[in-house]
């Protein structure tokens, strides 16, 4: 059985023509080419598939796309623009928070999505969303560090902007 | 030109400078094996055994030919591939050599083992196809443990294996040693098993294989750490010359040992692209990956040791039984667990007498292949728990009593015929120690409303196992080398390959960093060319931490040879001197006068007639590297702090400091990572992952569900110290840095949950150690 399905993925749509038990993740990777998202267990328990399903954080793995029609996905690939990191993956390179890279585009996006709902989060709170992923290289500090600093360089860039704005 | 964070002397090695890999790993356009798609590309999966042990009576394919997708299916007989054999040089008496069919032929010998593979158009055709195999079997008694291999009258996994034994090695039996222990003040043993575990890369095995007709070749791609040794045993699998095989290596989700042996399912589904002429990919899902992939780990140590009164060590005796599972790993067999265990067990302390007996025995579990450290974080653990009950015998402090026993004079030649070349192995125990005490954990451990606990772990790690280290431990194959070819081209761009395969551990960075220095270039003009056997010369791969000791040795030396070459015509062309010729910045320096490498490579390919006399056109050379003798020894003391719950049995890390010493780092951050990393992995042996089985060999932990692997939750900050003492005999002053930290670990947390029961009387020394044991031992002093 084929089923048409309409998909929003980093600002693009894509009409797919797919069995309806295709998985969110083979349909980023396999169908679309966006191979940045990563597939570690299909069971929902390392997040190296993790993608923004309307901003929030999502196991693609776990997610058939036809359940997501009309939701805004975004992948690692939405990070970067014309060939230029982002805040956050420079401070995952500075800290050498990937040695692999496997794991590591569901970690940014787990970290995008978090310091967008929680811009001001402590050290702990960091560890603690962290530990929604698995990562077999780094020992997980450097991640901590990594999205630790790139949140408080946000904060500092806002209230940057916000005392000049006063003066 | 990137600017490095920090630079040591203005060299490149020694600076942490940005890792070339992270911009396309962070970006989302790395190349992992899944992410290749070829044209009518198929895709493979495989019927598994569901028995632990059976004879196999019939693989009936019919109803999978009929599913919609599949395109074909094979068993062992329609494939006809020959069987992947390693070997040992050892009489039968020690080693018995047994074959890995590629498919199960007549007998299955564990769950998860390949019976048959299914091609289809897409992944859920061929699993479909799976489910539609109908597999017969006569199950025959499993053998599900080592003391159940070894029993009297136990079923035979390998009919020519009596008592399931595949290697028993008796070594070194210092004479007199009866009498040392016989004459002790004090004699200690240790108890010990360890937990099956699997090394677990992220991204799990998986392989893409086409046929060329142009190229004649069955080109391969897949996640190895060893793609010529996949070259090697393919073409003999398939009945094709090394020429016809190409295996390349894309980027590489993790591997840790588990990539580093060649696997049935990638020769399998090769076998498959080959018979088809068209590409067909396999990618292992994870629950294949927790059942039937490459394990590692499971032993059990019964190990003796005898001490004067004043604490000086006399004699260790040791029994090691390692359960390998049911097949010899290629190339380096079931013996790789027992031999490392026997031959170095003996470690940093000076033993003067020592016997070991080391065992491989085979049972019906999935076979296990190198695991980073290699038997290495068992037996350090052993023995630092042999130190610890010592410790406690003779009324000693288990530092202190380290201390006296220490190897402290370099080289140092132990009972184990091994030379130890310098470490810091008190100072790394001395700078731990004081570091925790300055943190007050010494004062925090006696707090007598909390359950506190402190460990200590000393090792020392040979890396950089030469061929004579290896030729040592007699395998047939004999690893040790590698080759390096470097080539300067046009502006002076440098192109240098390597035998070893970096799969995260920055090694497009690093080699790049030793280049570049050599060369007096910066690091981002130096290309780095891994993981492909038509541009390779035969190499060994990343295992056993040898790729900065003789990777980064040979792309150093070959380096030297082309920096020769530049000095020789920049001379000719200066009408200067060749002696007198210094690389410097970029260029070569000839007295006053100063020629950029681009110049000199301008004539060595287009105005060839202006070279010297006698020199051919072209910038390159080759060099190679082995390690001589007994190889470098990396050393550590890691402290780890531990907080055990009354209530739940729990033990949480509270601090954990590693002092590690691999010689000159070539880039600090990256060995800091392999420690951190390593650490974690550690822990993850010692507290929380083990594959279990039941009593009919069914695999107890398929998923992520029972396969506990620790989170950021679980794994602590660790704080590094670095010493640094330089290897004399390789190219860079380097040592080994990839496995250290997954070997200090096991001990250091069982020392450190042991300290904090010191009031109890308990002491566990199993790992993982279970909750129910601590509760249990918390129970009776509450």
């Amino acid at each position: 059985m084929i089923q048409l399905v309409e998909l929003s993925v980093n600002g693009e749509r894509h009409d797919l023509a797919i069995e309806p038990r295709r998985t969110l993740v083979d349909v980023l990777r396999h169908d679309l080419g966006l191979t940045g998202t990563h597939v570690g267990c299909e069971h929902g328990i390392c997040g190296a598939c993790t993608v923004l399903v309307d901003g929030a954080p999502a196991r693609a793995c776990l997610i058939f796309a036809a359940q997501v029609e009309g939701a805004e996905i975004r992948t690692v690939e939405s990070l970067s623009s014309d060939g230029e990191l982002n805040d956050l993956q420079r401070c995952f390179s500075e800290h050498h928070g990937l040695q692999c890279g496997f794991c590591t585009p569901g970690m940014l996006m787990l970290a995008e999505g978090y310091l967008a709902e929680e811009p001001e989060p402590t050290t702990e709170e960091i560890r603690e969303v962290v530990a929604s992923n698995l990562c077999r290289c780094t020992g997980y500090q450097t991640i901590v560090e990594a999205i630790d600093d790139c949140a408080a360089r946000r904060r500092a860039a806002l209230q940057d902007r916000l005392d000049r704005r006063a003066s | 030109m990137v600017e490095p964070r920090f630079r040591r002397d203005g060299a490149w090695v020694g600076a942490s400078v940005p890792r070339r890999e992270d911009p396309r790993l962070l970006a989302g356009r790395g190349r992992f094996v899944d992410d290749i798609a070829l044209p009518g590309m198929l895709h493979a999966q495989f019927v598994r055994s569901t028995e632990a042990h059976a004879e196999l009576l019939a693989v009936d394919l019919d109803e999978v030919h009929a599913v919609p997708g599949v395109v074909a299916a094979y068993t062992a007989a329609d494939l006809d591939l020959a069987d992947i054999t390693a070997l040992l040089d050892r009489p039968a008496h020690e080693f018995v050599p047994t074959a890995m069919p590629v498919l199960a032929r007549d007998k299955v010998r564990y769950v998860g083992e390949p019976v048959a593979v299914v091609v289809a158009k897409d992944p859920y055709a061929a699993e479909d196809g799976v489910e539609a195999a109908v597999v017969e079997y006569a199950p025959l008694e499993p053998v599900v443990s080592d003391l159940g291999a070894l029993a009297e009258g136990a079923p035979l996994v390998h009919a020519e294996a009596p008592r399931n034994t595949l290697v028993d090695v008796s070594l070194f039996a210092t004479e007199g040693i009866d009498d040392v222990f016989a004459e002790a003040h004090t004699v200690v043993e240790v108890r010990t098993k360890t937990g099956r575990q699997n090394a677990l890369p992220l991204e799990t095995r998986g392989v893409v294989a086409d046929w060329d007709d142009r190229d004649e070749q069955l080109r391969v791609q897949t996640c190895s750490q060893v793609p010529h040794q996949v070259r090697t045993v393919l073409a003999r699998c398939v009945g094709l010359d090394e020429k016809q095989v190409r295996v390349t290596v894309p980027d590489m989700g993790g591997g840790f040992g588990q990539k580093c042996v060649v696997g049935r399912e990638e020769i399998a589904a090769a076998a498959a692209a080959l018979r088809l002429r068209r590409p067909v990919k396999w990618i292992e899902d994870r629950r294949d990956a927790l059942t039937a992939a490459f394990l590692a780990r499971e032993q059990r140590y019964v190990v003796r040791a005898a001490f004067s009164a004043d604490g000086e060590i006399l004699g260790l005796d040791a029994d090691v039984v390692c359960d390998m599972g049911a097949y010899s790993c290629y190339p380096f067999t079931a013996g790789i667990e027992p031999l490392m265990a026997s031959a170095e067990m003996p470690g940093v302390y000076r033993v003067p007498a020592y016997r070991v007996r080391g065992r491989a025995v085979t049972t019906n579990k999935a076979p296990t292949a190198p695991y980073r450290g290699v038997s290495r974080p068992q037996y350090v653990m052993v023995v630092e728990r042999v130190f610890e009950k010592a410790a406690r015998a003779l009324g000693i402090d288990a530092v202190e009593l380290r201390r006296r026993n220490l190897i402290t004079v370099f080289p140092y030649t132990g009972v184990n015929d091994i030379t130890y070349d310098p470490g810091s192995y008190l100072e790394s125990l001395d700078l731990c120690e004081k570091t925790l005490r300055e943190e007050g954990w010494f004062s925090r451990r006696s707090d007598e409303n909390r359950v506190i606990g402190i460990g200590f772990a000393c090792f020392s790690e040979r890396t950089g196992y030469g061929s004579g280290a290896f030729a040592q431990r007699k395998m047939q194959v004999v690893p040790g080398f590698d080759i390096s070819e470097i080539r300067m081209d046009l502006n002076g761009t440098v192109s240098v390959t390597t035998g070893t395969l970096s799969h995260g551990q920055s090694h497009e960075t690093t080699m790049a960093q030793i280049v570049a220095d050599r060369l007096g270039v910066p690091y981002d003009r130096v290309k780095i060319v891994q993981g492909d056997t038509d541009r390779i010369t035969y190499g060994w791969g990343s295992f056993a931490s040898r790729s900065i000791t003789i990777g980064g040795s040979a792309v150093a030396a070959a380096s030297v040879k082309l920096g020769d070459q530049l000095k020789e015509i920049a001379a000719h062309l200066l009408s200067g001197d060749p002696e007198a010729a210094v690389l410097e910045d970029g260029g070569v320096r000839v007295g006053s006068s100063w020629l950029p490498f681009a110049e000199i490579a301008d004539v060595a390919y287009l105005k060839a007639h202006l070279l010297p006399k006698g020199v051919g056109p072209g910038l390159a050379a080759t060099a190679s590297f082995d390690v001589g003798g007994d190889g470098t020894f990396s050393n550590a003391t890691h402290g780890c702090v531990v907080e055990l719950d009354p209530g739940t049995g729990g033990v949480e890390i509270l601090r954990y400091v590693c002092v590690e010493d691999c010689g000159v780092a070539i880039h600090p951050q990256v060995v800091e990572g392999q420690a951190r990393g390593g650490i974690a992995q550690g822990i993850a042996g010692a507290l929380f992952e083990e594959v279990r089985y039941d009593e009919a060999g069914q695999p107890l932990a398929p998923s992520f569900m029972e396969y506990k692997v620790p989170t950021a939750m679980e794994i602590p900050d660790v704080r590094i110290e670095h010493l640094e003492t330089p290897c004399a005999f390789t190219e860079n002053g380097a040592k080994g840095a990839g496995e250290g930290g997954t070997i200090g670990a096991p001990a250091a947390v069982l020392n450190a949950v042991n300290d904090a029961l010191r009031h109890t009387g308990v002491e566990l020394d199993d790992t993982p150690v279970r909750r129910e044991a601590v509760f249990r031992a918390l129970e009776v002093t509450r």
